[in-house]
Parts: C-alpha cells; sequence; structure tokens
C-alpha cells in the first residue's frame, strides 16, 4: 500500500479523534437522558440540527462565533426544558415505548419547521477566521479547526466532570442514573432534576451541531445520519454511561477513521456490525448498568 | 364488565358513527371525479420531480423551465389547436414514490408523455414503469444505466447527459493541461463508477498515471479519514466524483485541507445551485463541467432566446443547468408530436427519432440506438467574483462538440446492431 | 352495584349483537370493505398501497401489539421479500406464483436469522439491536450489486398476465392487479386472524400480559417469541413480494431505517392491539402523506404532528379510539 507511513497514520488518528469529538459530545447527552429518564430520544439529531441552524440565524443577526458557543446551547437547552416538560413527562409510566415514539414524531415536526424556516437546501456554514488554515503537528498538516472542536469536547467534558463529581446537583444526578427509585424514596424531586437533565443534554448535542456545522455545512437532514451512529455510541459504551459515551465516542470515530484508510466502504457496515456484537455478548456494553431495561 | 343500558342514545351514536363516516366516503370519492373532465383534449405531459428532498431547488427549477416549454408550445398554436399541459408530481427523490407517481399518471391521469426525473435511480424506476405500458418517457437527469440495453425500450429517451460523457470531456479537458498523476475521490455507487469509468477512459488517449481510487460511501459528511492518504500522493489532479451535498462537503473540507495549494480539483458536474448553495470559498478554482450555463447566451442566440423567455414568466431569474433540461425534455416531445401530427406513440417516437433541434443550446438531436441526445458539454470554473449579478458564478472555460465518438457505443451497451 | 344495574336494565340486544357479529366475522366484513375500496380511493395505485403496507403494518402488529415487543428493524422482513421476489422474476426466470412463495420464504428466513439473534435482548435493547441487524442487512442488499441493483435498485419485475387455474387476468390492469392483490392480503388477514384466534394465539397475549407467569404456566416464552417473530417475517415478506409485483421496482429505499420507522408510525396511529388497527393506520398515513401533498410541500410536519397528538392523547390509536367509543 502506497504512502501508507507512520505519519500518515498517526494523522488519522488525529482525525479520527476529532471526528470522535463530535460523537461524544452527541452521545453524551442521548446516554445521559437514557440513563437518567429511560427515554430513547430519537429527537437528540433534531436538536443537534436546530443547534447548528441556531448558530447560523445568529451569526446572520450580526453575533460572532465565540457568543453562538455559549447562546447555542442555552438557548436550544430551553426549548429541550420545554419538550421534556410538555410533551415526555406526561408519558412517563406508560412504558417505555411511549416517549420514544413521541421523540420520533417530534424529529419529524422539528425537521419540517426548520425547512419552512430555512429552506430545504441548507447553507453553507464558514469556518470562523481565527480558527481557519492547518497547522504543523509534528506528523504532518491538520486542520487548526479541528483541533478547537477536540479542545472544545475536551472542555465540555471537563466542566461535566466537575459538576457531576463536585455540585450537590451532580451528585443527585449520578445517584438517580445508578438506581431511580431510591433517589425519589429519599424525597428528591426528580421531576426537576429529569427536566434539567434532559435540557442539558439537548444543550450539550446542539453544541455538537454548531461545532460540525463549519466542517460540513447545514442542511435540515444532518441530524438523521449522526444520530443512527450515536446509537452505536451509546449502545457500545454502555446506556447511561458518561465515560462509557466518552470512550465509546472516541473508539468508534477512529475505528471509522482507520477503517476508512484501508477499506472505506466497510466503515459504515463496520460499526453497525460492532453495535450488533455488543448488544449479544455483552447489551449493557462496556460501561452500563447491568440488567437495564429487562 | 356491565353494559350501561343507556337507552336510544347507544343506538343513535352508532347509527351516527356509520353514516357519519359513509358520508366521509362519499364526500372523499369526488377525487374520482376527473376535474379535467371539460379539457379532455388537451396533451398531458407528466413530470415527476423531486420537490421535497436535497434536490428541490433543482426540481422547481425544472419546473419553471417546463412550463416555459408548454407556453411556446400553446403560443405556437399547439398541435392542430390542442394545448399542452404540464402535470406536476413530488416524487420525494424515492424510487418506489416514483414508480407509484407514474403509475396515477399513467392510470388516472392518462398522460401522453411523462418526462423526469432527478436521480439515476428514480428514472430506471419511472422509466420501468413507462415503458411496460407504452408511454414516451424523456429522462432529465444523469445515468448511464438507462442508455443500456437492459432497461433501455424504444419508448426511452434520454435529454440529459451520461456521467461518461461529461466525465469524458472534462478529463480531456483536464489531463491535457493540469498533468498526468491523477487521483480519484468517488462516490460508492453507481453514479460515481460511472464517472470514474468515463475519466479513465478519456484518460487513456493522454497517458495519465491514475494513482488511487477511493470509494467513499453515499451521504459521507466527514472526508477527513481521507483526505490525507491522496494529500501524500501528491497527485496533479484530484478528481473528485460525487453530486450534491456530497460534493459541497467534499470541496470545502479539501479547501479546509489545503489541498488546492498543490493540486488542481476536478469535478464532472458543478451544479449551479449547488454553487450558490455551497458559496464561492468552496469552489474558488475548482474545474467541471455541465450541460447548460446561462452566461452562454453572448454566443447562442437560442440560449438568449430561452433565457430572456425563462427571465420573462418568472421574474428575472435565469434557468440553472437542470431546469434547461426540464425545458428541453418536454419541449423535444411536443415538437416531435407537432412533426408527426399525431400523438401516436409509434409516429412520435419516429418524429423525435428524426429531430434535429437547436432549442437552448446548440445543435442537438437524438442517437437511433439508445435515444441519446447528443449534445455539446460545456466546461466551466467557479467565479470568486461574480461580476454581472449574483447568478455570474462560472466562467466557460471550453466547449466540448457534440459528437457521438465522445459517448459509449452501442455495442458496448448492448444495442444489436 | 355493576350486577344490579343489568338485572333491571335490559342490555341493547340489537347493537351489542351487531358488534358481536361484526367482530366475528371480522375478516369478512373486512373482505367486503377491501372489495369496494379502490372505487373511493383517488387513484387505485395508492389503494394498492395501501393493502400492501396495511398487511405489512399488520404483520409488523403481530409482534408490537400481540406480543409487545418493539423491533425497529421490520424493513429488513419486507425488503428481504420484496428483493427476493424480484430476483427470482427477474434472474432465475420463475413464474410469479413461485416469486410469491420466495417473497414469504424470504421474510420468514430473515425474521429467523434476525430473530434468533435478537430475541434474547429485552425491552429497549431490542429496539436497538433489530435496528443494528436491519442496518446490516442493508448493506447486504446494497453491496450484492449483480443480484439486486445496489442503489439503482432491481427493475424489470414485469409480470404482465397473472394466469391462476387457467383464467387470464391482465396484471397491468389497475383494477385488475388491486383484486390480484386484495385477494392475497384478505387470505393473509384470514390466515393471521385464525392464528390469532388459536391457542398459541392466546399464549402470545399472555406472554405481553404478563411474562413470568405464562413462564411458570409451563409455556417456553423464548421458544414463543421467536416463532411469533418468524411469523410476523412471513406476512411482512408477503407484502413486499407484492409491493414488487405491484411497482415493478424494488427500490433499496425499502431496506432503510424510515421504512422501519414508518411501520411503526403507521400502527401506533392505527391503533396496535386492534387487528385491523395498523390498517387504518397505514390507511390514514398513506392518505394523508397523499392529499397533504397537494396542499403543500410539508406533509412530513402534519403527518408528525398527528402522530404525536396520537402518542400523547389517543394511545389506542384511531381505530382502537373509535372502537372504544363504540363499545362504551
Amino acid at each position: 500500500m502506497a504512502g501508507m507511513s507512520f505519519d500518515l497514520i498517526a494523522l488519522q488518528l488525529f482525525t479520527g479523534l476529532a471526528l470522535g469529538a463530535i460523537y461524544v459530545l452527541f452521545a453524551i447527552g442521548l446516554s445521559l437522558i437514557f440513563g437518567m429518564l429511560t427515554v430513547v430520544n430519537f429527537a437528540h439529531g433534531a436538536f443537534y440540527m436546530v443547534g447548528a441552524y441556531v448558530g447560523l440565524f445568529l451569526l446572520s443577526l450580526g453575533g460572532n462565533f465565540w457568543l453562538c458557543l455559549v447562546a447555542v446551547p442555552l438557548i436550544v437547552g430551553t426549548i429541550g426544558l420545554v419538550v421534556e416538560r410538555f410533551l415526555i413527562r406526561p408519558l412517563y409510566g406508560r412504558g417505555i415505548d411511549y416517549p420514544l415514539l413521541l421523540t420520533f414524531g417530534l424529529s419529524y415536526v422539528m425537521v419540517e419547521l426548520i425547512r419552512i424556516a430555512f429552506g430545504k437546501s441548507g447553507y453553507p456554514f464558514d469556518t470562523p477566521e481565527l480558527l481557519q488554515g492547518a497547522v504543523n503537528i509534528g506528523v504532518g498538516y491538520f486542520p487548526l479547526y479541528r483541533l478547537f472542536v477536540i479542545g472544545v469536547a475536551a472542555a465540555v467534558l471537563l466542566g461535566l466532570w466537575l459538576f457531576l463529581e463536585r455540585t450537590s446537583f451532580g451528585l443527585i444526578i449520578r445517584a438517580g442514573a445508578r438506581d431511580p427509585q431510591i433517589v425519589r424514596v429519599l424525597g428528591v424531586n426528580v421531576a426537576r432534576v429529569w427536566l434539567f437533565v434532559f435540557g442539558i443534554g439537548s444543550g450539550i448535542a446542539a453544541l455538537a451541531g454548531l461545532l460540525a456545522a463549519p466542517l460540513q455545512g447545514v442542511i435540515p437532514e444532518m441530524g438523521a445520519t449522526i444520530l443512527a451512529e450515536a446509537f452505536v455510541v451509546t449502545v457500545v459504551g454502555g446506556m447511561g454511561s458518561i465515560g462509557g459515551a466518552v470512550i465509546a465516542g472516541l473508539l468508534v470515530g477512529v475505528v471509522v477513521s482507520m477503517t476508512s484508510l484501508f477499506a472505506p466502504e466497510m466503515a459504515k457496515v463496520s460499526i453497525f456490525a460492532l453495535m450488533a456484537i455488543v448488544l449479544l455478548i455483552r447489551p449493557q456494553g462496556f460501561f452500563g448498568r447491568a440488567g437495564l431495561m429487562s | 364488565m356491565a353494559k350501561k343500558m343507556t337507552g336510544s342514545n347507544s343506538i343513535s351514536r352508532r347509527r351516527l358513527l356509520t353514516t357519519a363516516s359513509a358520508g366521509a366516503v362519499l364526500a372523499a370519492s369526488p377525487f374520482r371525479i376527473n376535474l379535467l373532465q371539460a379539457q379532455e383534449a388537451t396533451i398531458k405531459v407528466g413530470f415527476p420531480v423531486p420537490l421535497t428532498g436535497p434536490y428541490g431547488t433543482e426540481a422547481q427549477d425544472q419546473v419553471r423551465a417546463a412550463e416555459v416549454a408548454i407556453a411556446e408550445f400553446n403560443e405556437a398554436g399547439g398541435l392542430d389547436g390542442r394545448k399542452a399541459e404540464l402535470l406536476v408530481r413530488d416524487d420525494k427523490l424515492n424510487p418506489g414514490e416514483a414508480a407509484t407517481r407514474t403509475l396515477e399518471l399513467i392510470e388516472k391521469e392518462k398522460v401522453n408523455f411523462i418526462v423526469g426525473s432527478l436521480s439515476a435511480s428514480v428514472q430506471l424506476a419511472v422509466n420501468n414503469v413507462t415503458k411496460e405500458r407504452k408511454i414516451i418517457y424523456n429522462s432529465i437527469s444523469q445515468s448511464d444505466e438507462i442508455n443500456e440495453a437492459k432497461d433501455f425500450s424504444k419508448y426511452t429517451f434520454h435529454e440529459a447527459l451520461t456521467p461518461h460523457l461529461t466525465a469524458g470531456a472534462v478529463g480531456r479537458y483536464a489531463f491535457s493541461k493540469f498533468g498526468k498523476k491523477v487521483a480519484f475521490l468517488t462516490a460508492d455507487y453507481a453514479y460515481g463508477h460511472e464517472m470514474v469509468r468515463g475519466f479513465q477512459e478519456a484518460g487513456k488517449a493522454f497517458g495519465i498515471e491514475s494513482l488511487v481510487d477511493i470509494r467513499h460511501p453515499l451521504g459521507t459528511t466527514d472526508f477527513s479519514a481521507l483526505l490525507p492518504r491522496i494529500q501524500a500522493l501528491k497527485p496533479d489532479i484530484l478528481v473528485i466524483s460525487n453530486f450534491g451535498r456530497d460534493q459541497q462537503i467534499a470541496l470545502k473540507q479539501a479547501t479546509d485541507f489545503g489541498m488546492k495549494k498543490s493540486m488542481k480539483i476536478v469535478a464532472p458536474i458543478l451544479l449551479y445551485t449547488g454553487r450558490i448553495a455551497a458559496g464561492a470559498q468552496a469552489f474558488e478554482g475548482v474545474v467541471g463541467g455541465t450541460s447548460y450555463y446561462w452566461g452562454i447566451e453572448d454566443k447562442v442566440a437560442s440560449a438568449k432566446a430561452f433565457n430572456d423567455r425563462f427571465r420573462k414568466m418568472h421574474g428575472g431569474k435565469v434557468p440553472s443547468d437542470y431546469g434547461a433540461l426540464g425545458y428541453a425534455g418536454v419541449k423535444t416531445l411536443l415538437m416531435g408530436a407537432k412533426a408527426a401530427g399525431s400523438l401516436d406513440t409509434d409516429k412520435v417516437i419516429a418524429a423525435v427519432e428524426a429531430l434535429k433541434y437547436d432549442y437552448y443550446k446548440g445543435p442537438e438531436y437524438y442517437r437511433k440506438c439508445d435515444h441519446q441526445a447528443v449534445q455539446s458539454v460545456l466546461i466551466i470554473e467557479s467565479k470568486s467574483k461574480p461580476e454581472k449579478g449574483e447568478s455570474d458564478v462560472f466562467n466557460v472555460l471550453a466547449t466540448e462538440e457534440p459528437s457521438e465518438r465522445n459517448l459509449r457505443t452501442c455495442e458496448a451497451l448492448g444495442h444489436k446492431s | 352495584m355493576n350486577e344490579l344495574s343489568q338485572t333491571l336494565t335490559q342490555p341493547n340486544v340489537a347493537s351489542a349483537s351487531w358488534f358481536d357479529f361484526a367482530k366475528r366475522h371480522r375478516a369478512i366484513l373486512a373482505s367486503i370493505f377491501v372489495l369496494v375500496f379502490p372505487l373511493v380511493m383517488p387513484f387505485t395505485a395508492l389503494a394498492v398501497n395501501i393493502l400492501i403496507y396495511g398487511l405489512y403494518a399488520v404483520g409488523f402488529n403481530l409482534l408490537f401489539g400481540y406480543l409487545g415487543l418493539l423491533s425497529f428493524g421490520h424493513a429488513a422482513l419486507f425488503g428481504t421479500g420484496a428483493y427476493l421476489c424480484g430476483i427470482a422474476i427477474v434472474h432465475l426466470g420463475w413464474p410469479w406464483y413461485v416469486a410469491i412463495v420466495m417473497g414469504i420464504l424470504g421474510g420468514t428466513v430473515m425474521a429467523a436469522a434476525i430473530g434468533s439473534l435478537a430475541i434474547r435482548t429485552r425491552g429497549i435493547y431490542f429496539a436497538m439491536v433489530t435496528m443494528a441487524l436491519s442496518q446490516c442487512v442493508f448493506y447486504l442488499f446494497y453491496q450484492a450489486v449483480d443480484w439486486t441493483g445496489g442503489e439503482n435498485g432491481l427493475r424489470g419485475i414485469n409480470v404482465r398476465v397473472i394466469d391462476i387455474l387457467g383464467f387470464k387476468f391482465d396484471f397491468i390492469n389497475p383494477l385488475t392487479r388491486y383484486y390480484v392483490v386484495a385477494a392475497f392480503v384478505i387470505m393473509a388477514l384470514f390466515v393471521l386472524s385464525r392464528i390469532l384466534a388459536s391457542p398459541f394465539g392466546a399464549v402470545i397475549e399472555a406472554v405481553r400480559e404478563n411474562e413470568a407467569r405464562a413462564r411458570a404456566s409451563g409455556y417456553n416464552v423464548t421458544l414463543t417469541r421467536l416463532i411469533t417473530f418468524i411469523l410476523s417475517g412471513a406476512f411482512c415478506g408477503l407484502a413486499g413480494a407484492l409491493m414488487a409485483l405491484h411497482l415493478s421496482i424494488v427500490p433499496i429505499e425499502i431496506l432503510h431505517i424510515e421504512t422501519s420507522g414508518m411501520v411503526v408510525m403507521m400502527s401506533l396511529l392505527g391503533g396496535m392491539g386492534t387487528f385491523f388497527g395498523p390498517f387504518v393506520g397505514a390507511a390514514v398515513f398513506l392518505l394523508l402523506e397523499n392529499l397533504v401533498s397537494l396542499w403543500t410541500v410539508h406533509w412530513q410536519l402534519i403527518v408528525g404532528a398527528v402522530f404525536m397528538i396520537c402518542v400523547l392523547f389517543f394511545p389506542a390509536g384511531i381505530w382502537g379510539t373509535i372502537l372504544k367509543w363504540i363499545n362504551k
């Protein structure tokens, strides 16, 4: 194989990390929402897409990219709060399928609303000027923006970790992910916790969408593909485990990147086959709770 | 479980339900009444195009252009006074839906012709339905397979370019100017394979060295895994054979990776609407092909006439490349009917086969063995700064004149001579 | 108190027996409705689509509504049935009736394959596994270009004449095609109705209601699940085969996740756990799609909103809610 040097493979690895960073941000929200609320959020991809479009909209109003990094997760997170409160909360206790089905229908509605508001062919999204160009990372030139994405993902993860480990609200979330019943028995307002978890998860998904926009532009359908792939990540990592989502997200990113090097046609199949295998051998994934949802 | 006695209420409620549903059923049946009974004499042209989905913009332009063709035909008196009308349907870029719509157009609307659609799989599906029912179909988007004996029928016409022709034309231009070491980045489906085949056939005459052909799955949003490998090989030319959004993303990411500094990027097709959607940066310096660009109106009289008519009917807009195909697809069939003086299918087929026309881009005719429109291919390059208004996005670098030599041979397509 | 009111009041004999009559002979009534149907639809091809997707949804509902297992990968069964029927005609030159059998077999075998793997998982994981496995099936068929046509789909499933016992039917004629398809769908519904009325049907519902209790009563729950999955595959495979014959093509999109999602929507919309619910759901879904498309290109908004309203307020679905209302 021509040109298969160490440099190339190392570069490919970095590419995998950048790819994985987006997966990780997206999958964290999905995993959190499932772990706490036991809701499979089929609308998660739509929130991702809305994040990108809200960013586009803010930019068109004259804002800058840095402002969007803060505003987009807040705005879309708030939308998430509203969705949980009024659309999903009524369905708890009706059976595991109902919230799933609702979010499924919701994704259709959200995508179509965006199409109505912004048109159907999508828009380009320019990389912010400060982040354009490539840097020499020793093994070759690597786009600066992708390094930025890795950095942001790491920062968000750190922030999330601190929040979960060091604050009392974070403690409740962790406890609730481990055993929702006990937490309720202890008198915590579980409903409010779930509300915020859904909001946080949606907000982070929106941030992922915003970060992905300069890489691939924005179209209304951009959420659907990443959702299917993110299910792989959450399943492999373990539904409900943040650490699992991180490791699995990076793993999937690197796997896709490496298979693209040797056999690009197999890249997509390989991750779904991986998902099927994990589900059959160890359904809770690497780090998930065993016996979840039997 | 006790059944409460509710007296006459339950009976009347049930009766109400039954009558209501019967009423609804009857109310729905007016759909069966042919509202166009009064206009039974019109010539109906079915037009299934993907109004919803990622190519909605292109499809709507095709509708606009087709309307121009219909209007021109009607104003010129139609066929002995019989006017034409366009029946537009949304095929949602889905072959199954397209087949259903085609069935509706043929079985319920009783169309005389069908023109459409925008995607290889969809046009092949429509073609399969029309040829079984002996309805003439003119396909207005790219495909190599529709010319092949397996899918072809005497009712099938193909106004659009073929991947082989387009790639060949662009290849012949690029390989003579930009170098001999070529890397290929190809979408892994029929269209991509057909394009690469076209490039490599053309490249033989120039002695190109094919360094690598990387296949990517359709719908890839991240090419970052594939681009470093290409850079490492140091090609003179990078040929990116994909379409629509795949192309826009690939070009953008190739730009991000700084690849334009060291190689020339070439694509078989550059869409007018795609260029407007993706912006100048991604397309900068990219050379590609197209069937039509409004800017040739300075040199081609029929283009000016078509553009002016389009501007008049559609608020000053200019037609796009795929839009123009919508125009030509409809016009050739209507003019064939006019020449035949009848709507009898075999007579119209013979008339269209004999047609030598110049409706919008220069001289064309249909090759007999596969009904492929033999036409010119424009080589274009994206402009970074539009000069004549926001639709001035391309420079025409060269025109490859129409020639059957550049098409795949009838034998290669499986047609018996 | 209830018993007292029952002896004091006279039950409305006429209406009760009308409804019971309808329930017992639901297959026959459905058949009559099916015969009249195409005259009411905007165009016949849509009526045929409704029949086919109705059968697909009913087959899916056997697993979802009656057994309680949500599968997000049923497109694999529907699609395999379609492709095998198409391949039999296009590549093997077999007659149409053999092709239909191949379609049913295709759905059955694929269900056995996916089912045997997926059955060991529960709840949400079952939905995820079926989704992942059907994605793998999609790629399989996509890559087998020589047999399936790959991205461009399988073309050339051109059946012009259906001959049964010496009678030749012109399959190109829309109304004839409808009645041929309807005949198959009616037969399938009849068979399904018999299955549900059988002891096995009772076991299915028992497993859904209380799995532990069913197991304690001595029923093999895993085997029940697997058999139900396979039966579901047979019906969906038949629906796929009919689709291939109707459209004369098999598009690769038939194996997409959207096709799996669509049948979930249809079943819920109509009302899972009722016999005709999914059929009604398929009809409503396709009609909405067709009608709303005439007014606006944004039909997905309407369909999505209606679906959400059903999930929130009418979990019994349209037909289920109607039945409840009648039963009150």
